[in-house]
């Protein structure tokens, strides 16, 4: 979608809000909007997209109550705001909303994490992303190193870019909106995203990308939108197959799910932001075993987060039970940079190489 | 002379005249302040008891004069049946006068001392004598004594006796001089405020030293007198068994049935087998002994309750909320009367009532107003049974706080209706410790409770509601201001929205491609009763439903509909018309109503 073509919907969604509270209050109805309930047990697989949406539960928020007439006025304000944001082409950060609402008198926010949600609504209201209401996230995207050549537009016009020849040791940095970014060409036959820095460099620096035709990606942890986006575009528009490279703990199997399947604060977004055909390729709980990987004991915050796990929806699946299961068992957790207790090149040479082709990815 | 001679000769007698000049305290006359309110107590109880017997609705003046440094004169003046001459000078000259003593019955006086103790108290302190003028009827003329009291052999003295012309057809009036104060003014008004509550059928004026107080009735309904009974066998004392036997020519068998309430033939035989005595005997012939025997057998048999309904005459719920609305502006006032009930023979009823908000003081002790035979008890409250009882309740499960008594804007009303109020003292100020009495009052308290803990909920959560509504409505236009803003309309009326909040009945007129549509919406808890008037130039021959009646007024016709609606509901309308005209809407109270106009 053309980014007029795009300003002029996001501004029609939101004027649908303001629309149908007019009328409602016209009409002598007390204005109320509905959500679906942003809870784990609301939320259920979409077979058509392969990912975990919002299930048909909802909440309704009405200003029949003190509180619900606060929320809606709030609201209002946050759509009015963004609807001149966009007939300005101007952009903000939600802390930047967040500062802004101090102007409001009643309406302003009392902590960062209302006008969030408040975000989060708008986005399931709309069915488009935050970036279409021209809020910017504020976190960078993460990092691409590997045969791959983008067109990017930016401020100061088109920029080609080859994320291996073209960028330094840290790679290509994804930009906050990824709908500025284009793909032209590739050399690549999968895509491999790690959770930490250490064994993105490690990967880099033992050449992994150019021996197994990789793409590297640099998650930083919980994943920023604009990577979840990337990772998805690169598997939808370029074919390419997804693995996940995470630590072996219960935080990190979350991050996996929030990539593979969606997230549960997100799952309105999840059909541009997960990649259902993304894999996990390890540290397994069975690996700890297997390679006898060193290993810290489990905290009993991570055996809690185990246990959440297993009533998660998303993580319904015989292979996470087994492995989830086990991990309770064996009482610990590795970190993905434990191979290197078996010599640097393990990893690479040894068991990315055995975990991809048991998957059928090389 | 020895030493016990000499002291048999100054013993004597003393009459009771003068054994209570010795303990005026005992009388209620142990200040000079509380001299008159024990004073105008009696004279009003007496006036009052009277007006009862008569069947006559009270009309009683009260004055009370200063005449002198310390000296006042009190008069009260009632339109009762009037005391005959003859008897004038012993009912109020000769203490212990009385024609209720020996009558098994509810009344408010019975030992015949109050009024003749307070000409007693004239005379001792001012020395003049009461002036009585009564008068039985039209037929009859009016007479008028002046009396005093001969102390030593406690008879009346007639200083003054004459026909007079007076303007009452029927009443009687007392006056007596005392020294005394109005220190209690206070006090005596609580007392007259609260014989008003508990005897809504009298109207009371009382002139103050020139304060006019008055009392007005608030129902029209005489009050019957109860009936005396015959002693109940569970009842009775051997000294009394022992006179009414003495005097008595009957048989024992016929003596126990007529003699005695609720004693049928069988419990006759049951207490004459027990008392193995012959059932043939006289009872004159009696020995004490055997006096004793029976007495106890008449106290071991089971005997029927006394018939209380006939006795005893409680005010009834529906009078003592009457008596209260018209005192005092209450939120909340609940009355209940129990089930007639037996203390050693005598029967009694326990009635109350709780009252909440208003005007009544939010902080401190609630207001207790005690009474026994629809008399108030002012004194001594810390001694009655009734106060103990209260007190034993705890009232904070009815969420009310608590120190002994509940505190808070709360009144409470008691009163125990019995042939023979134990009360402390003869004074008459608290009623005596009880079981049974005391049990009766903790439940009929428990019962109230639970009343106004309901009542306060529901306020409370009404409370909360329009609190909230408040909220929202406050809320509510700038939504629309911000809404309308944003779709870049005019804003939106939100009056209605609010009316709806706030539980309105919302009545509007639109009209749409030549429809003119009138809705009225109930969004009050009751159901209402409206008629909908719509005047325009539209004849609404068309109207749904028809009109009830349309009327010609010039080139307009004045349309009228009538509607019930119900709670969350809403009624409709429609007709094809311009929408022009007037909508007015009748049968409900305009603080409840919104009429809006959307056409206009």
């Amino acid at each position: 979608m053309l980014k007029k073509e795009l300003d002029e919907e996001a501004t029609k969604r939101l004027k649908g809000i303001a629309g149908k509270w007019y009328d409602q209050i016209s009409s002598a109805t007390i204005p109320y909007i509905s959500l679906p309930t942003r809870t784990k047990k609301n939320i259920e697989y979409d077979e058509k997209s392969e990912v975990w949406k919002y299930g048909s539960r909802e909440t309704l928020r009405s200003a029949s109550s003190a509180k619900g007439a606060m929320h809606l006025l709030k609201m209002a304000h946050v759509v009015g705001f963004l609807k001149n944001q966009i007939a300005d082409n101007r952009s903000s950060t939600l802390r930047e909303m967040y500062y802004i609402s101090e102007g409001w008198k009643r309406a302003k926010f009392s902590a960062q994490d209302e006008s969030n949600m408040l975000v989060e609504d708008l986005e399931i209201v709309t069915e488009l992303s935050r970036e279409a209401f021209h809020l910017r996230p504020e976190e960078d995207g993460a990092s691409v190193y590997g045969s791959l050549r983008i067109k990017e537009q930016t401020r100061r016009g088109e920029r080609i870019i080859h994320c291996r020849e073209d960028v330094g040791e840290a790679g290509y940095p994804i930009p906050s909106n990824v709908d500025n970014l284009e793909f032209i060409d590739h050399d690549a036959k999968f895509v491999i995203a790690m959770e930490t820095g250490g064994m993105y460099a490690r990967l880099m620096e033992n050449g992994f990308d150019e021996e197994y035709d990789a793409i590297l990606l640099h998650l930083k942890g919980q994943p920023a939108r604009s990577t979840r986006r990337v990772l998805k575009r690169l598997n939808a528009e370029l074919g390419l197959p997804v693995v996940i490279f995470t630590d072996g703990d219960p935080w990190s199997y979350r991050i996996f799910a929030s990539v593979a399947y969606g997230s549960i604060k997100a799952a309105h977004m999840s059909e541009i932001l997960a990649t259902p055909g993304a894999q996990f390729i390890g540290v397994q709980p069975s690996d700890i075993s297997n390679y006898d990987l060193p290993a810290d004991k489990l905290t009993e915050g991570d055996i809690a987060a185990l246990k959440a796990e297993l009533t998660d929806p998303r993580f319904d699946t015989e292979y996470w039970r087994k492995e989830i299961n086990l991990q309770l068992k064996l009482g610990v957790k590795s970190e993905q940079q434990a191979f290197a207790s078996r010599g640097l090149d393990f990893v690479t040479k040894e068991y990315l190489p055995a975990r991809l082709s048991e998957m059928g990815v090389i | 002379m020895d030493l016990a001679e000499e002291l048999a000769s100054k013993q004597r007698s003393i009459s009771v005249a003068e054994f209570f000049e010795k303990n005026k305290h005992l009388l209620g006359f142990d200040s000079p302040t509380r001299g008159i309110i024990t004073t105008i107590k009696e004279a009003v109880d007496n006036s009052l008891d009277a007006c009862e017997e008569a069947e006559i609705l009270p009309d009683i003046y009260v004055g009370i004069k200063k005449t002198d440094k310390d000296v006042f004169r009190i008069i009260v003046e009632d339109n009762g049946p009037g005391i005959t001459p003859a008897q004038v000078p012993f009912v109020f000259g000769k203490l212990l006068y009385g024609s209720r003593f020996h009558q098994i019955r509810q009344s408010r006086g019975q030992q015949g001392i109050g009024i003749s103790a307070a000409v007693l108290y004239a005379q001792l302190t001012t020395g003049i004598p009461a002036v009585v003028t009564s008068r039985t009827g039209h037929k009859n003329p009016a007479y008028r004594f002046e009396l005093l009291i001969k102390t030593e052999t406690n008879e009346p003295e007639i200083v003054k006796e004459e026909e007079i012309v007076w303007d009452r057809m029927h009443g009687t009036r007392i006056e007596i001089e005392f020294k005394s104060s109005l220190a209690a003014k206070k006090r005596l008004l609580d007392y007259l405020r609260y014989t008003s509550v508990v005897n809504p059928h009298a109207r009371i004026r009382a002139d103050i030293d020139g304060d006019l107080h008055n009392f007005e009735r608030a129902s029209d309904e005489v009050i019957i007198a109860p009936k005396a009974i015959a002693p109940h066998p569970h009842g009775i004392e051997l000294g009394l068994l022992k006179r009414m036997a003495a005097l008595s020519d009957k048989s024992l068998k016929e003596f126990l049935i007529d003699g005695f309430s609720r004693v049928g033939d069988k419990n006759a035989d049951e207490i004459i087998a027990i008392s193995g005595l012959k059932q043939t005997r006289k009872t004159s012939g009696l020995k004490i002994e055997e006096l004793k025997s029976l007495l106890s057998a008449m106290q071991t048999v089971s005997v029927p309750p006394p018939p209380a309904s006939q006795c005893l005459s409680p005010i009834g719920e529906e009078m003592i909320i009457k008596g209260i609305d018209k005192e005092f502006e209450l939120d909340f006032v609940k009355a209940k009367t129990r089930k007639s009930q037996v203390f050693s023979g005598n029967p009694f009823i326990i009635e109350a009532a709780i009252g909440y908000g208003g005007k009544l003081e939010s902080e401190g002790s609630a207001t207790l107003m005690r009474f026994a035979n629809r008399v108030p008890l002012l004194y001594q409250q810390g001694a009655c049974a009734i106060t103990n009882a209260v007190s034993q309740v705890n009232w904070r499960s009815y969420n009310l706080s608590q120190q002994g008594i509940p505190t808070g804007p709360v009144m409470i009303l008691v009163h125990v209706a019995s042939t023979n109020v134990p009360f402390t003292s003869e004074s008459k100020d608290a009623v005596a410790a009880i079981d049974e009495i005391e049990k009766e009052i903790i439940l009929v308290m428990q019962d109230l409770g639970r009343e106004l803990k309901n009542f306060l909920s529901r306020r409370d959560k009404n409370k909360q509601e329009e609190e909230r509504a408040r909220a929202v409505c406050s809320l509510l236009p700038d939504i629309a201001a911000k809404v309308s803003e944003i779709v870049e309309k005019p804003a939106p009326d939100t009056a209605p929205l609010e009316a709806q909040i706030m539980r309105k009945v919302v009545a509007k007129k639109q009209t749409i491609n030549g429809i003119v549509e009138i809705t009225v919406s109930n969004h009050t808890r009751s159901p209402v009763s409206v008629t909908v008037y719509n005047m325009s130039e539209g004849s609404a021959v068309d109207a749904k439903p028809k009109t009830d009646f349309t009327d010609v007024i010039g080139n307009e016709y004045n349309k009228l509909w009538k509607a019930d609606i119900e709670p969350e509901s809403a009624w409709k309308a429609t007709y094809s018309g311009t929408g022009s005209g007037t909508l007015d809407i009748r049968g409900v109270d305009e603080k409840k109503l919104v009429v809006v106009d959307l056409d206009a």
